[in-house]
């Protein structure tokens, strides 16, 4: 049996979140590897020699180094293939271009404006940081605009892709997860019937419940 | 036969090579090896060539756009017939309902490879790239793990370095053009951030000759369009120029007769 791959970075950063959603979805065997980033440590030079722009996550198996969690994920899927899910990735060229799709949307379209809001209501008060109300504002709208896109879609479609649930879907787990279970946007997805629907459906996935819990801070030792 | 001949055939049966023909405001043609007949839009052109019916890819976006350039830039490599469509931004054609209909965020570029429609220019590329695979430079990579590392430097082009390119753009150059008052600090910002983001690529480009490895691939064209629009009209020569490894690179890259092809397009 292969020895685990390692993932360097704490669970709880929504672009570690989705390697492992995926590494899970393939039933790859995984060692998470935690990087303090409160103590700056993926800013320090060990760790800049495996992710230069130093951040998470960072990715190892016995072939390669690998960051960007976007390129991980698609490394792992083509990796693994023919186990776990095995149509996460497409099994043939049209269905692989049309996740493609969604993937790039979701990285370009969905991505800047939802991160800016898991940031600005999910992190900045943790991190005693001072919101900036405009930027709320502004992501909100934008995401209002994509979210309008998706709601079209998923009329048509039962996941974004197709009708099976792949990369595509996976991709936006880690800022939707957030933005419905720790801040008041929520309703964004929920009152959206098609998108509503669909958000229920990818995160109740046995994979992304697993990711949930990982992300979890351990319970207080007891005395 | 020669290439780019054209079969058609009307509904009257007449005509049969040669020009499309146009009934009532419609073009009809015959798929060759099949008795279907079906009409097309006047712009898809079916060509014969060898005996194998070759379609043309339409690539919607007008040439200037660092988007739809970088489509552009991917065809060229591969050798790839296309007929690129003008969408008028200025006006708001990509906003428009029927536009909407081809591309549901209003956005260019958008590709119609026979009935197979597809947007966001990355995706694209990565299409291109494995359809013809077997023609041109490889832009992919040839092993899983060869392909990984491109997948890693496009992603970083679209995350890490593109914003921030985008960002100062519109500040510099796309907003006054509009009438409309840039925020530098903004832009001051982003360069910032960017000349960190370049201090990386500088430091891999001393290592690698393309950013993926020893081959150009689809990670080092992605950068070309956002690249030359950095030096050119956002005035940002120097971020590129002060870094030798990247300045060598981008001296190299951008001297392609694929991207050379492209700008004269774009002029």
């Amino acid at each position: 049996m292969a020895s685990p791959v390692k993932v360097y970075g704490p669970p709880m950063s929504t672009a570690v979140s989705r390697v492992l959603a995926c590494l899970l979805e393939k039933g790859v065997n995984f060692q998470l590897i935690p990087v303090d980033m409160s103590k700056g440590e993926h800013k320090k030079p060990d760790y800049l020699k495996i992710q230069p722009f130093g951040q998470v996550p960072s990715f190892q198996d016995e072939s390669i180094s690998l960051f960007e969690s976007r390129a991980i994920c698609r490394y792992v899927s083509e990796k693994y293939a023919n186990q776990g899910n095995k149509r996460l990735y497409g099994t043939n060229p049209l269905e692989k271009a049309s996740i493609e799709q969604w993937l790039e949307a979701e990285g370009q379209s969905f991505n800047p404006p939802s991160s800016a809001l898991v940031f600005q209501l999910a992190f900045a008060p943790r991190m005693k940081l001072k919101q900036d109300m405009g930027v709320i504002k502004q992501s909100e709208e934008k995401l209002n605009k994509v979210l309008d896109v998706y709601e079209q879609r998923l009329g048509e479609s039962r996941f974004l892709a197709g009708d099976e649930f792949t990369l595509a879907d996976l991709s936006h787990l880690p800022n939707t997860q957030y933005l419905v279970s720790v801040t008041d946007k929520g309703e964004m997805f929920t009152k959206r019937k098609n998108v509503g629907r669909w958000w229920s459906e990818i995160s109740g996935r046995d994979s992304w419940t697993k990711v949930v819990d990982l992300q979890k801070p351990p319970p207080p030792k007891s005395a | 036969m020669g290439t780019n001949q054209i079969h058609v055939t009307t509904p009257d049966g007449l005509d049969r090579q040669g020009n499309p023909i146009k009934i009532s405001g419609a073009i009809y043609i015959r798929v060759l090896f099949s008795s279907k007949f079906y009409p097309v839009s006047d712009y898809i052109i079916y060509c014969e060539e060898a005996g194998r019916l070759k379609m043309v890819m339409k690539v919607y976006g007008p040439v200037r756009a660092a988007c739809p350039q970088r489509v552009l830039a991917c065809l060229l490599e591969k050798g790839v017939d296309f007929e690129v469509v003008h969408v008028d931004l200025d006006s708001g054609e990509h906003k428009r309902p029927d536009f909407l209909l081809r591309h549901p965020f209003g956005q260019v570029p958008v590709v119609e490879d026979g009935d197979f429609r597809l947007f966001e220019s990355r995706a694209i590329m990565r299409y291109i790239a494995a359809k013809y695979e077997e023609q041109g430079p490889n832009l992919l990579g040839k092993s899983l793990e060869e392909r990984a590392v491109v997948d890693q430097w496009l992603e970083v082009e679209a995350h890490n370095f593109n914003e921030l390119v985008f960002a100062m753009v519109m500040q510099l150059v796309i907003l006054p053009r509009m009438g409309e008052r840039g925020d530098l600090a903004l832009v001051d910002a982003c360069e910032r951030k960017l000349e960190k983001v370049l201090d990386v690529y500088e430091q891999r480009l001393s290592k690698s000759r393309y950013l993926a490895g020893d081959s150009f691939t689809l990670a080092d064209l992605s950068h070309l369009p956002a690249i030359r629009y950095l030096m050119n009209e956002a005035g940002m020569r120097h971020l590129v120029v002060q870094r030798k490894s990247v300045n060598a690179w981008w001296e190299d890259i951008s001297s392609r007769a694929a991207w050379k092809k492209v700008m004269e397009l774009a002029s």
